[in-house]
Formats: C-alpha cells, structure tokens, sequence
C-alpha cells in the first residue's frame, strides 16, 4: 500500500497533479486555501496508490509527499 | 513504508516559492535542488542568479547565491569561478536574461569554455513583467507588445538558443529539455545532470535550456499551457542534446 | 623588482604592479585608450603568478565579473576609461546595494560622448555621483602622482574589503602616460577579514545570499539607512586631503588629482608675486573634505578652484563653503593641462578684477 500526503499550505490550486495521476486519485475538494481557491485531495478508498511519485514530480510547488509500501 | 519522494534537503526551511500556480519554473528549481543532493555539490555550490521571475531563487536554495544584474549572470558566474575554480558554479536565468539582454555576455562565456553551468528557462515570454515579446516569443504569438502577433516583417524571428550555444568551441554540453510531460522532466533531470558533470569534469560550458509553460502570462490553465508547450513550441524548438563533448565521437 | 629601490614607471604600469602587491587575483578588462597598459601588463604577469586574467566581451561584462569574483572574498579589479566607465555604472550601484568590494580604476579622458584620448577631468561627477540608479556612495581617490597611483592602489584595496564598499581610483591620461620615478615599497595595509560575508559554499553553515534589493519594504528602507550610516562612518575615518601654506593665505588654490601638480608649482609663483595663495587638494573626492573647506572658508579664506572639467568639484567647494567667502573657478574642458603661467595670469586677474588687498609687498 503507498500513499502521498498534500501539503495544503504550499498548494496553489494549479490542478495539474488531478490529471497526471495514473489511477485519477486526487480530485478537486471542496476545501479552499487563504485565497479561496479549492484545493485537492487524495482518496484511494481501493489502495491503488502505486507510490510512482508522477504527482509529486509533476507538482511546482512539492506540495505532496510520497509513501510507498 | 518509505518515503519516496521529499522536498530536497538544499531547500530552504519554509521556503514559498513565489512564482505564480502552475508555473513550470517550480519544477525547474526542484530538478536543480534534486540534484545539488544527489551530487553532494551544496557545501561548494555558488549560483549567480538572475533578474527575472528567478530574482528571488536566493529565497529559496539554501545555498550561497550572488545577485547579477539583468542579463549578467553569465559575467558574474565567469569572475565567481576564475575567482574559486573549485567551487560549482551556476547560473539560473530566464530567455529574457540569458539570450535577449545577456546574450553577449551568454555567448562569450561559451566560447570561452568557462567551466560553469547555465541554466535558461524559456518561456517565450518576459514573465515578470507581465507577458512581452521576448526574444523567444514564437510566430504569431499575441503578448502585450505584440498584441496583433509576432510576425517577421514587424518583429523579426525567435532565437534558438541550445543550437547557438552548441555552435561555440567552448561549450561541451548544450540541450534542450522540456517539463510538459513526466518522461521529460526526467529527461530534463538527466541533461541538468550532464551539464553539471562536464563542469566537474572542468570539459568547458554546461548548458541547458528548460522549455517552460508561463501560464498566467499565456492566459492559459496549467494543463492548456502544458499543451502549448508540446504543440506549438517542441516543434520549434526541438528537444535534443546539441553538443555533448563526452559522447561518442566527441559531439553529438 | 626590490620594492624598496626607485624606478621610473608610466602611471599604468604602477597601478597594474601595485595592485599585484596588494594582492590581486583576478583581473577583468575591456581595452580603451588611455589606460590599455594596464591590461597588456597585468595579461603577461598573472598567469604565471596563477592569477586569472579574463580579456571581458565588453566593459558590461567585465565590472560583473569583477562583482561575481569579489563576492567570493578575493581581491578583484577591472580598469577603464571615461566613456567606458560610463557603461559600468548599473554594476557599481548594484555593488553598493551588494556591498561589494569592487575596485575600478578610471584613467579619464575627454568627453561627453567618446570624446577624444586628450587628458581630462570630466569624470568627477560621475565618479563622485554616480551614474547608476538609487541612493549610493563610491568611496574616490583621486592620485597627482605616479607614485600615489602606487600607494592609493593599495589603498583602494583595503578600504574596498574594509568597508565592504567600491571604491573607484579616478586617474587621468596624464598620469596614466605618464614616467615617473616612483617606490613600490610594501603593501602597507593589513590583511582584510572577509569569512563574515564571501560566498564559498555552505560548508557547516547557511547558504548566503548577496543581493541589493528584496520585496521587503522594510528590509528595504533600513539596508538604505544602513549603507548611509556605514558612509558616514568611512567619512568620518577615511577623509584626507593635503594643505600647503593655507595658514596665512587669503586665497586658496583647489584641484583634485594631477592637476594638483600645477596649483602647487604656481602657488610658489604668486607668492614670490606677493600673493598669499595656499593650496588645498582632496585625496579623497568622496567622502569630500566639506568639513575642512568650511573651517577656511570660516576663517575668511577666497577659493580658486582649477580643473579639466566644466566646473565639477567647484560645485561642491562652493557647497562646502556655504557663501562665506567667495570661489571661483579657472578651467578648461579637456586637452593640454592648464599650465603654471595660465593658472598665474588668472590668478592675478582675479585678483585685479576684485580690487582686493590680497597683493602686500614681497
């Protein structure tokens, strides 16, 4: 089982990490940062997480960590 | 479980990045980061850094870092490395810095074969200023000095510059990369690699230039300008290595 | 070369020399008459001292060379000419925004524009005032002589690194192609502790960054504040000058640099007439003398100011002595140096025309 962790505070809300996910596992929320842009989330109620870190590489601001079990 | 990916250690402590959402000079600067760790350069790292969307890399890098003025990182990076020639050396500009108002100083420390290495970001756009032609802007491209397009007549053409810098006796690596994609931000990884190794090596001039999307300035979605990235500009400016003097055969 | 032993050496090859003795390690330069001996000098010297010498694409790149060499902590310098030097003033407000200890050698020449290779004294206030942008102070010293082109060279060094500041040595054609005998001696100054601040990788600390500005507002208006304090405590220490008969002397003849050869020679002169001329000459043009030019002019003491320029430092004599008492100028744009009888003759004239009681019986 892998996972990543989003750091709200470095988010911008660019999005791209939502398209890169191979398993589409992060989505838009509902949540918004200071500046009232929605933020992301991850959720992978089936672990299909394959902690392949292409969100992470993909993220301008190394807003996600990345856990691979 | 492990954890696979971190921010690198040469990252400042609560560093923020202040360039705009989406922008691929984020990823830029990780790569860099990535690799200061991995080739242990941060206690012997000096960047000279640029005027620009990067000014504030100093920010950001936990590393020591000396303001060029606009376009003269390569001049500042040429006396910092005569100056401690066992020191690794680097700049960090945008096209605007490295090819436009730099271009001379760029160029001469190609043919020279300084042993440094240098970094441009290109984005076809004066960033921080918000939106210009520069001296990459593509045909046809709508900014807000060209608000009708880029066209030759009134404009002139765009400069390739990995192709110019290869073209110098002194350079002994130059390429083009692009962050549009995973496969080529690895890719990206490995060139930045290479042009910080020949600078090891003491071959000569690293050079790399990092195709970048500027979606605020484009007035386009991170996504969309991603595309941009790989459909209007790669075929422009074709991603490659240029000149790689440690390859077989002593160029390509 | 025993240092102790008199040679007879040009101006340029002096400064080049002296600033190898005081320890120069990277030279960058652009060639423009008249100060190209410089270069050709120091390109045979440093390599095989394992210096590094860079021939610079222009004088542009060249100051920032010499900016990106002197942020690492070593002694670096870049040497030009007037019109040139004109090029080079973004990276010296950029070095005292950085406090960066560059060192930049002006031989002048005439201008405005590229001007000619006459000698001239037209670069006071671009060297004094600056031409780049922001609030900023260059420290100045300005040599008369071959063999303060020697001393104030090491000179330049220290205070550069001292006070983490540029500092510009205005010379002039004159000098520059000039022969005279002159004594290297030893680098009187002492070594300059730069670990504080010199970029030489984040070994077992931070990283540094060096920069002039920040979004900082704040930051911003205390660095200005900063700098500004920092001057005032260069003015207060570093100041000098040189006074000749100003003891009893009704007027006082100003110059700066080699024109204070001529002022000296015709102060003898006008004595010998019965004049009362002293002689007061500032070594430092910045931080300027204002202080002992207000006592003077306290004192009652009239200025004549002679220079190669259009009246450059007579604005600040003027400035100094706050209308006390009265200045005038005697000058010529560029070209053959105001000789001893043309700087006489208008003395005297001066002195006719006001009518005054300076002339008393030899």
């Amino acid at each position: 089982m892998s996972l990543i962790k989003i750091n709200n505070s470095r988010c911008k809300s660019c999005y791209l990490c939502v398209n890169t996910c191979p398993k589409g596992l992060i989505k838009k929320s509902n949540k918004t940062n200071r500046l009232g842009d929605y933020l992301v989330e991850f959720e992978d109620k089936n672990n299909e997480c394959l902690g392949c870190a292409m969100c992470a590489k993909r993220c301008p601001d190394m807003a996600i960590e990345v856990y691979k079990g | 479980m492990q954890q696979v990916f971190s921010i690198p250690k040469c990252m400042k402590k609560d560093f923020r990045y202040t360039f705009c959402p989406g922008c691929d000079h984020g990823v830029a600067v990780r790569l860099v980061a990535e690799l200061i760790d991995e080739m242990n350069l941060q206690e012997k790292a000096i960047c000279s850094t640029c005027v620009g969307c990067s000014v504030f890399l100093y920010n950001f890098l936990d590393i020591d870092c000396v303001e060029a003025p606009h376009g003269r990182a390569c001049a500042s990076a040429t006396g910092v490395k005569r100056a401690q020639p066992d020191k690794f050396v680097f700049t960090y500009q945008g096209d605007g810095d490295f090819a436009s108002i730099g271009l001379a100083e760029s160029m001469h420390a190609a043919l020279r074969g300084e042993k440094f290495s240098a970094i441009c970001i290109n984005n076809t756009t004066y960033g921080m200023t918000g939106g210009q032609m520069g001296p990459t802007s593509l045909m046809g491209q709508k900014t807000t000095t060209s608000p009708n397009g880029r066209n030759a007549d009134y404009y002139g053409y765009p400069i390739k510059i990995a192709e110019h810098i290869a073209q110098c006796d002194g350079t002994a690596y130059s390429a083009r990369v692009a962050l549009d994609t995973i496969p080529h931000i690895n890719q990206a990884k490995k060139a930045l690699q290479k042009a910080f190794e020949v600078q090891q090596q003491g071959l000569g001039f690293g050079f790399v230039e990092i195709l970048s999307s500027c979606p605020t300035n484009w007035k386009m979605s991170p996504e969309e300008a991603h595309q941009r990235v790989r459909e209007e500009m790669i075929p422009v400016f074709p991603l490659g290595v240029f000149k790689d003097v440690t390859a077989e055969g002593g160029n390509k | 070369m025993n240092n102790k032993e008199k040679v007879l050496i040009k101006g340029n090859y002096a400064i080049a020399q002296a600033a190898v003795n005081a320890g120069l390690q990277c030279y960058f330069g652009y060639p423009i008459t008249p100060q190209t001996e410089i270069g050709e000098y120091l390109s045979g010297v440093m390599p095989d001292l394992g210096r590094a010498y860079v021939c610079a694409e222009s004088e542009l790149a060249a100051i920032n060379m010499v900016l990106g060499a002197v942020s690492t902590g070593v002694r670096a310098m870049t040497t030009s000419s007037s019109c040139a030097v004109a090029l080079m003033q973004e990276a010296l407000s950029y070095a005292c925004g950085d406090e960066l200890p560059v060192v930049l050698v002006n031989v002048m020449r005439a201008g405005p524009g590229l001007g000619y290779i006459y000698p001239a004294q037209g670069d006071y206030n671009q060297s004094v005032y600056g031409g780049g942008n922001g609030d900023y102070k260059i420290i100045v010293l300005a040599p008369s002589t071959v063999q303060e082109c020697i001393d104030y060279t090491y000179r330049a060094f220290y205070l550069a690194q001292k006070y983490r500041n540029p500092v510009i040595l205005l010379a002039d054609g004159l000098l520059g192609q000039m022969m005279e005998p002159a004594c290297f001696g030893e680098n009187p100054y002492p070594e300059v502790d730069v670990s504080s601040w010199a970029l030489t990788g984040a070994k077992n600390r931070d990283g540094r960054a060096i920069y002039s500005v920040g979004p900082d507002e704040k930051k911003q208006i205390q660095h200005i504040y900063n700098l500004f304090e920092k001057f005032e405590v260069i003015k207060k220490n570093e100041t000098s000058f040189e006074e000749f008969e100003t003891e009893d002397a009704d007027i006082i003849l100003t110059a700066f640099g080699s024109m204070t050869r001529n002022i000296k020679a015709s102060m003898k002169v006008l004595r010998k007439k019965g004049i009362k001329v002293g002689c007061f000459r500032p070594i430092t043009l910045s931080p300027f003398p204002h202080d002992r030019i207000s006592e003077l002019a306290n004192k009652g003491k009239d200025f004549i100011v002679v220079e190669m320029n259009m009246g450059q430092m007579y604005k600040d004599i003027k400035y100094a002595v706050e209308g006390k008492t009265k200045v005038d100028l005697i000058n010529r744009p560029c070209g053959e140096w105001l000789s001893v009888e043309e700087i006489v003759s208008s003395v005297e004239k001066i002195v006719t025309e006001r009518g005054l009681a300076y002339a008393t019986s030899v």
